[in-house]
């Protein structure tokens, strides 16, 4: 095994998974969180490549390759879903959004 | 010298995610958040995984993100759109995703020139991943594809200009 080693990987990949949790906490913006949750989905995947990538198997990057399926269709139903608040509330503010009915 | 690169990759990494949750501008958030994917492709690359590279620069850093630039235009329409982008693109906004994005180039540079010296990790090739893909996880790709339908149907359905409101904007 050349090269880098796993537990820093490992490490970057909580590091980056962390701030994206910071972001889907701290941000109300919902475009903001939305992007957040892609750059959480990427850690998980960098996780999985880096474990792929050293026991040297496949597995790591198929698990990534589902993770990409999740992380595009998630973007699509979250994107329309941003646009229909948009029209009927006319805000992103995800904090406006807290009236329930019924 | 892989080591190197991988924690200057690193560092451009969370450098870029910590100013993308940082920015008050979706548009500025989303500049450094494609530096941060890119980063992390060339991570991938580095750890040997060039098939998941190439598909998080072109899916992820391409067809997703420009999802959201789709998105974020959408919502800005009317006439003061064009004040706002001209305050979005200011030359200083630029600088520093393009001084990140100029690092992973050299980076990049430096692994193409030098190819026998910046060896990668253990190298796992697209030959590999679909064997694997089509053998043992064939039923994995099935559930992807009905889950991409899935997602397909969703956003096209909320999609559609308005669903059944009323003019106070509440579901009738």
């Amino acid at each position: 095994m050349n090269g880098i080693p796993m537990e820093h990987g490992l490490l970057l990949s909580a590091a980056l998974f962390v701030l994206g949790l910071i972001g889907v906490l701290v941000r109300r913006n919902l475009i903001m969180i939305l992007m957040s949750l892609e750059v959480m989905l990427n850690a998980t995947g960098l996780a999985f490549i880096v474990a792929g990538s050293r026991w040297g198997e496949a597995d790591g990057q198929i698990m990534f390759l589902l993770i990409l399926t999740l992380a595009a269709a998630e973007v699509g139903v979250g994107l329309g879903l941003v646009l229909q608040i948009f029209r009927r509330f006319h805000t992103l503010d995800a904090d406006s959004l807290n009236g329930m009915k019924g | 010298m892989t080591l190197t690169l991988f924690y200057i990759t690193s560092a451009v990494a969370v450098f870029a995610t910590v100013m993308m949750i940082t920015r008050l501008n979706a548009v500025h958030g989303l500049l450094y958040l494609i530096l941060s994917l890119l980063a992390v492709g060339v991570l991938f690359f580095l750890l040997g995984a060039h098939f998941a590279a190439v598909l998080e620069v072109i899916i992820y850093a391409g067809a997703i993100m420009v999802l959201f630039v789709f998105v974020i235009m959408m919502l800005n329409q009317g006439q003061k759109t064009i004040e706002q982008e001209r305050v979005w693109l200011q030359p200083g906004i630029w600088i520093g995703p393009s001084l990140l994005a100029l690092i992973l180039f050299v980076e990049m540079l430096f692994i193409v020139v030098f190819g026998g010296s910046a060896e990668t990790g253990r190298v796992v090739n697209a030959k590999q991943v679909g064997i694997a893909l089509y053998g043992p996880y064939l039923l994995a790709v099935e559930l992807a594809s009905m889950l991409l339908l899935a997602g397909l149907v969703g956003a096209y359905h909320l999609g559609k200009p308005i669903l059944k409101t009323t003019k106070t904007g509440e579901r009738s």
